[in-house]
């Protein structure tokens, strides 16, 4: 027992710059990835939730192709972003439910690690669900979904979705009311990302000029970085008591 | 090694700490008590940099909080009521994370020993969400001890432990104290904090209203004397 807490080397220091950085945030991304390999219950969730989601569109909207082609975008988004509030509300209320969020925040590294962390872990979940939506998505409504500009958009929407929906998620998931105050938050904060993923991705879904995209396009890149910016800024702020 | 001045916390409108002043020494083993809402776990909160004060001047090994929270962090290990483990890793992969968090050295050596110390060696691999009451406390105990801290914030860890559990745990808290850490546990345990302290502090309506030190502890008297600064 004594060699426990009498080891030559004790206090082994916590690292601190860039590297002790990377390190925490890899250590948050693999530990999530770690925990949900044995639970599935939040990729279940999610992807369950988002095949549904399709599948009912799919019935409800008994369209022709032409059509389809022009609603694949919204119905798509519209999926993202349900299922993916399903998997922001679970992700944080995993940390908080054991007081893991406290074990977090006790970490001797700088806090912003920890929102990258969960974030990256997040998008992770987010990328899973939609690589298999994808595929089922085309094979139901006949429309070819594999094309890399959209899927540039899907990247660059989930990124945003996700950067803004982890500062929020861990708001929220300090109240009772957690389960419904994140979508309330959520949702309004996003507008921008969702209005600007769905035009351009039916631009590349329409086959239009780059120039028509692009606007959309540098809307998205424009927000990722300055909510990604805001997010670490105020993070600290926002798990303190 | 832990110094606190005319320390108020408020949520709100409503004042749990009122100017609490408070030392420990180094070595030093404090055992506070106090009834519920006293404010015993806002105050360990505070000490842990979980909350911000909001007057007052904190200090923990020369760094104060909250602006030196980072430093006080990698000299703390908390133990609280919540084991602040992941039922979904095993015993194992619970240190690796912590490990890697406060980027504790040889990694894989300390979480050997830790598990050995806790008695949890045999069940390195299971999963933390299938272990007993008891079992997550003492993995709890190597989750805190794991980076080899100087200062130790115990929070009610006995709750919820069986007689065996908790006489384990008092193993570790010995162990810990003769070791040199400062120590800070609060308890509604009178008998066991009698035990255990080298000084007891007795927290009523926000302030220290009692300090008992070994040399004048009678564990006969402590109940009563408790209650009489506790109600009077």
């Amino acid at each position: 027992m004594a060699e426990a807490f009498s080891r030559p080397d004790r206090a082994p220091v916590a690292h601190r710059g860039a590297r002790g950085y990377l390190r925490a945030v890899s250590a948050i991304v693999w530990k999530d990835l770690a925990a949900e390999m044995r639970s599935r219950e939040l990729l279940g969730a999610m992807l369950v939730f988002a095949l549904v989601v399709i599948l009912i569109f799919n019935f409800a909207l008994e369209l022709d192709i032409r059509t389809r082609e022009t609603i694949t975008s919204g119905v798509l988004w519209v999926t993202f972003t349900f299922a993916g509030t399903l998997g922001l509300s679970r992700s944080m209320a995993i940390e908080k439910d054991r007081g893991c969020l406290d074990g977090l925040l006790l970490a001797p590294v700088d806090r912003s690690a920890l929102y990258f962390g969960k974030a990256l872990g997040n998008l992770v979940f987010m990328l899973i669900v939609e690589a298999i939506v994808l595929p089922v998505y085309s094979v139901l409504y006949n429309v070819n979904l594999l094309q890399p500009g959209l899927l540039l958009v899907i990247a660059l929407g989930s990124i945003g979705y996700v950067t803004v929906g982890t500062l929020l998620a861990s708001m929220a998931v300090q109240a009772r009311t957690r389960d419904v105050l994140l979508p309330i938050l959520l949702f309004p904060v996003i507008i921008p990302v969702l209005v600007a993923a769905v035009k351009a991705s039916n631009g590349f879904l329409q086959g239009l000029e780059m120039a028509e995209i692009w606007p959309w396009l540098n809307l998205l890149i424009g927000y990722d970085v300055i909510f990604a910016a805001v997010a670490l800024m105020v993070f600290d702020y926002v798990v303190e008591e | 090694m832990i110094e606190v001045r005319r320390l108020v916390k408020n949520f709100g409108l409503k004042v749990v700490l009122r100017g609490l002043e408070f030392h420990a020494e180094p070595g030093e083993f404090v055992a506070l008590l106090g009834p519920n809402g006293a404010g015993k776990t806002t105050f360990l909160r505070i000490l842990a940099s979980l909350s911000r004060p909001t007057l007052g001047e904190v200090r923990l090994a020369g760094f104060q909080l909250p602006s030196q929270a980072a430093a006080v962090r990698r000299i703390l290990g908390v133990v609280s009521h919540q084991p602040l483990l992941y039922g979904d890793l095993t015993a194992e992969e619970n240190l690796r994370f912590y490990g890697r968090m406060y980027g504790v050295s040889r990694l894989e050596s300390r979480i050997a020993d830790v598990l050995e110390m806790v008695g949890l060696s045999a069940r390195r691999r299971d999963l933390v969400r299938h272990f007993s009451r008891g079992m997550q406390q003492r993995l709890a105990i190597g989750r805190a001890i794991l980076h080899d801290p100087e200062i130790m914030l115990f929070d009610e860890p006995h709750t919820g432990l069986d007689q065996e559990a908790a006489a384990m745990l008092d193993g570790v808290l010995r162990e810990v104290a003769a070791k040199g850490r400062t120590v800070v546990m609060t308890s509604h345990d009178l008998a066991r904090a009698s035990e255990l302290a080298t000084r007891i502090d007795i927290l009523s309506k926000g302030v220290i209203a009692r300090t008992v030190t070994r040399q004048e502890l009678d564990p006969a008297a402590l109940p009563a004397l408790y209650r009489a600064v506790t109600h009077g």
